[in-house]
C-alpha cells in the first residue's frame, strides 16, 4: 500500500477500535491509538504475510510484547481476513476467543503475550532460529515505553546483540506516558536511545505517528548487517482523538456514546483527506 | 448488592490511618497505584510511598532491603505478576532471608475477566504455601480487610495477601469478631457437612448453607481466612464432627485450599472431600460471577454435590 492509502487505512483502524472498545466496554484505547500508525504500517505494506495462510513458515513475525495494545490488532487481523470482521463484536464478551490480550487461539497471533516483559526474549528465540535454519523471515516486536522497567526486556537486548541477530527490529511505541502518568516520573528512561545503542542496537528515531517517516524506517529493515534494530518511534498516546491525546487516563478509558461520535466524525474527516490525497497523486 | 467499598480501598484507608502513627510503614507500588487504590496514600506520606515502574521482581527486591533496614514495606502489586514473576525475590529475599515484607496482591483470582490467563492468579496460593515461612490470607469482606491489614502491621515476617478488584458483598456485620492470622473462623455452626472456603467464595459458601437449611440440611461454614499457617484444628474438628467436607476456592482445584484440606483430613481424619475451583485449564473469559458459574463455584452446585455427598 502507498502511503495516502496506510494513512486512511490506520484512520479506519482506529474507528473500528473505538467502536469495538465502545461495545465491550472495556479496552485499552490510547496505547491502541498511539500504535495504529506503526501496526497499519507494518501489517499493510511492510511484512512479508499470507492471510490466506497464517503459518506459512517463511512469514515474517509479529509479536506484540504490548499485548495489552490487542485492540488496534484484532481490528487489523479481522481486516485483512484472519478471522471473520463480525467476531470483533464478541471482544471480551463471555466465552470469547477475542479476549483483551493476543491469543494465539486466533489466526494470525504467533503467541500469547500480556504479561510485560516477554515478547523481545520471545523475538530473540524467533529471530535465532531463523537465522540458524536460513529461513529469512524477520521479526519484529512491538514494545510499550513503561514496559522497559522489565529487567528482561534488557536481557533479551543483550541476547539480540550478542547473537548479532539483524534480522530483529525492536519497535518501542515511545508515547511517554503509562498508567500512572509521564513515563519521567514513574520511572525515568531517558537517555532512551543512547541505552539501546549502548547494548549493540542500530537505533532509528523516528516520528512514529507519522507514515512517511514510518515507512521509511521499516522498509528499510535489516539495516545494518549483524545488528538488531530498534526503532524509537515517537508517538502521541491517544493519537487521531483530539480529547484522548496526552491524557494518563485514556490508558484504558473507554469512550461515552457522545465521545464515540465526536472520536468518529474526527476521524472520517482525516480519512476522507487521506483518500482524497491518495487520488490526487 | 450494598456494599460499594472494594478490600483495596479498605488496604489503603486503614494503612493511611496506622501510618500517622507508625513511620516506618511504607508503601511501594508497579505503576500500580491507581489500580491498587493506593494514589492517596502516595499523595499523604509521599516520604512514605516508592514507585518502581513496571518491575515486579524490582520492587520485592527492593521491599526486602527496606525491610533489612527495619522499614515495613507492603507491595502492591497485581496478584497475577506478583506471585510468579517476583517468586525467586519472594522465596530467597523475603522468605529465606526472613525479610518482614508484606506483598499485597490485587485483583487477584479470576477478577481481571477477560484479560485472560496472564492476568489471572489461580496458581498463586499453589506456589506461597509451598514457601516455608511465608503466611498466605485471603481476606473474605472489607471488614475482615480492614482487621487484616491492622493485624499484618504488627505481624513480623514475610506475607502474601490476595485480594480481588471489585467490591464484594459483606459477609460480617460488622468487624466486631476476632481476627487471628492462623484461625479460621466458624461462620455458621452444623453437624451434617462442612463447607471450608476462603476470600470471594466465603459469600458463595453461606449462600450454598442458606439453600442447604432450607433443605433441611444442617452445614457448617468456614471462613479459612489464612491458607498458611492452616488452622489444623478447625478442619480436623469439621472432619470429626461433619463427616464430609467440600471446599471452595477462586484458585486451580491443584494445589490451593482444597488441596491443603485435603493434606490435613487424610492423614488426620480422612472423610470424604470435594474441591471446587477452577480446572486445570486456561480459565474461561468472562466477569467473575460469569466465570465462578461456568466452573460450578455457586450456591446452587455446591448444595448439589452436598446432597449427593449425604446420600439424598
Ligand atoms: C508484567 C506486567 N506488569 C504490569 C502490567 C499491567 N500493565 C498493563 S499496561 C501497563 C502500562 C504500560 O505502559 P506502556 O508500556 O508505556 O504502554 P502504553 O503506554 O503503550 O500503553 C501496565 C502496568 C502488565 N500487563 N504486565
Ligand atoms: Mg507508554
Amino acid at each position: 500500500m502507498e502511503t495516502a492509502a496506510l494513512k486512511a487505512k490506520a484512520a479506519q483502524i482506529r474507528m473500528d477500535l473505538l467502536r469495538m472498545i465502545h461495545g465491550a466496554k472495556t479496552g485499552h484505547t490510547g496505547g491502541s491509538l498511539s500504535n495504529a500508525d506503526i501496526l497499519t504500517a507494518l501489517y499493510y505494506r511492510v511484512m512479508n504475510i499470507d492471510p490466506q495462510n497464517p503459518k506459512w513458515e517463511k512469514r515474517d513475525r509479529f509479536i506484540a510484547s504490548k499485548g495489552h495494545s490487542v485492540e488496534s490488532l484484532w481490528c487489523i487481523l479481522a481486516d485483512l481476513g484472519f478471522f471473520p470482521k463480525e467476531e470483533l463484536t464478541t471482544f471480551s464478551q463471555f466465552g470469547t476467543r477475542l479476549i483483551g490480550h493476543p491469543n494465539n487461539k486466533v489466526a494470525g497471533i504467533e503467541m500469547n503475550t500480556g504479561a510485560l516483559g516477554h515478547g523481545l526474549a520471545i523475538s530473540v528465540g524467533m529471530a535465532l532460529a531463523s537465522k540458524r535454519d536460513a529461513s529469512g523471515y524477520r521479526v519484529f516486536c512491538l514494545m510499550g515505553d513503561g514496559e522497559q522497567a522489565e529487567g528482561s526486556v534488557w536481557e533479551a537486548a543483550m541476547a539480540g546483540a550478542h547473537y548479532k541477530l539483524d534480522n530483529l527490529v525492536g519497535i518501542i511505541d515511545r508515547n511517554r506516558l503509562q498508567i500512572s502518568g509521564s513515563t519521567e516520573d514513574v520511572m525515568g528512561l531517558d537517555p532512551l536511545e543512547d541505552k539501546w545503542a549502548s547494548f549493540g542496537w542500530n537505533v532509528v528515531s523516528i516520528d512514529g505517528n507519522d507514515m512517511e517517516s514510518l515507512v521509511e524506517a521499516l522498509d528499510a529493515v535489516p539495516s545494518i548487517a549483524n545488528k538488531p534494530t530498534l526503532i524509537m518511534a515517537n508517538t502521541v498516546k491517544g493519537k487521531g482523538v483530539s480529547f484522548a491525546e496526552n491524557v494518563p487516563h485514556w490508558h484504558h478509558h473507554v469512550p461515552s456514546d457522545e465521545q464515540l461520535e465526536m472520536a468518529l466524525s474526527e476521524l472520517t474527516a482525516l480519512m476522507e483527506s487521506h483518500i482524497q490525497e491518495g487520488q490526487v497523486r | 448488592m450494598a456494599n460499594k467499598i472494594p478490600n483495596r480501598q479498605v488496604i489503603c484507608d486503614t494503612l493511611l490511618d496506622l501510618a500517622k502513627g507508625d513511620r516506618d510503614i511504607m508503601v511501594l507500588a508497579s505503576d500500580s497505584r491507581g489500580s491498587a487504590a493506593m494514589a492517596p496514600f502516595a499523595d499523604t506520606y509521599p516520604e512514605q510511598f516508592v514507585e518502581v515502574g513496571i518491575a515486579e521482581q524490582n520492587i520485592v527486591g527492593i521491599s526486602a532491603g527496606l525491610a533489612h533496614s527495619g522499614k515495613k514495606p507492603f507491595v502492591t502489586s497485581p496478584a497475577c505478576f506478583l506471585s510468579m514473576r517476583s517468586i525467586e525475590q519472594i522465596k530467597v529475599d523475603v522468605a529465606y532471608s526472613a525479610t518482614n515484607v508484606k506483598l499485597i496482591g490485587i485483583s487477584g483470582g479470576v477478577s481481571y475477566g477477560a484479560l485472560g490467563m496472564s492476568h489471572h492468579s489461580v496458581q498463586d496460593l499453589a506456589v506461597m504455601r509451598a514457601i516455608p515461612g511465608l503466611a498466605v490470607v485471603l481476606p473474605a469482606d472489607r471488614h475482615e480487610t480492614k482487621k487484616m491489614t491492622e493485624a499484618l502491621v504488627k505481624h513480623e515476617g514475610g506475607a502474601y495477601i490476595r485480594i480481588g478488584r471489585n467490591p464484594v458483598e459483606d459477609v460480617y456485620d460488622s468487624d466486631d469478631y476476632e481476627f487471628i492470622i492462623g484461625k479460621a473462623v466458624t461462620m455458621r455452626e452444623g453437624s451434617d457437612i462442612s463447607i471450608i472456603a476462603a476470600g470471594e467464595t466465603v459469600r458463595v459458601a453461606l449462600d450454598a448453607e442458606a439453600e442447604l437449611k432450607e433443605a433441611g440440611v444442617s452445614c457448617r461454614v468456614i471462613n479459612m481466612h489464612t491458607i498458611k499457617p492452616l488452622d489444623k484444628e478447625a478442619i480436623v474438628k469439621a472432619a470429626r464432627e461433619t463427616g464430609r467436607i467440600i471446599t471452595v476456592e477462586e484458585h486451580s482445584i491443584h494445589g490451593g485450599l482444597g488441596a491443603a484440606v485435603a493434606e490435613v483430613v487424610v492423614q488426620e481424619h480422612p472423610v470424604p472431600v470435594k474441591i471446587v475451583g477452577i480446572p486445570d485449564e486456561p480459565a474461561i473469559a468472562g466477569k467473575t460471577s460469569e466465570v465462578f458459574n461456568h466452573y460450578g463455584i455457586s450456591a446452587d452446585n455446591i448444595k448439589k454435590i452436598a446432597l449427593e455427598m449425604l446420600g439424598r
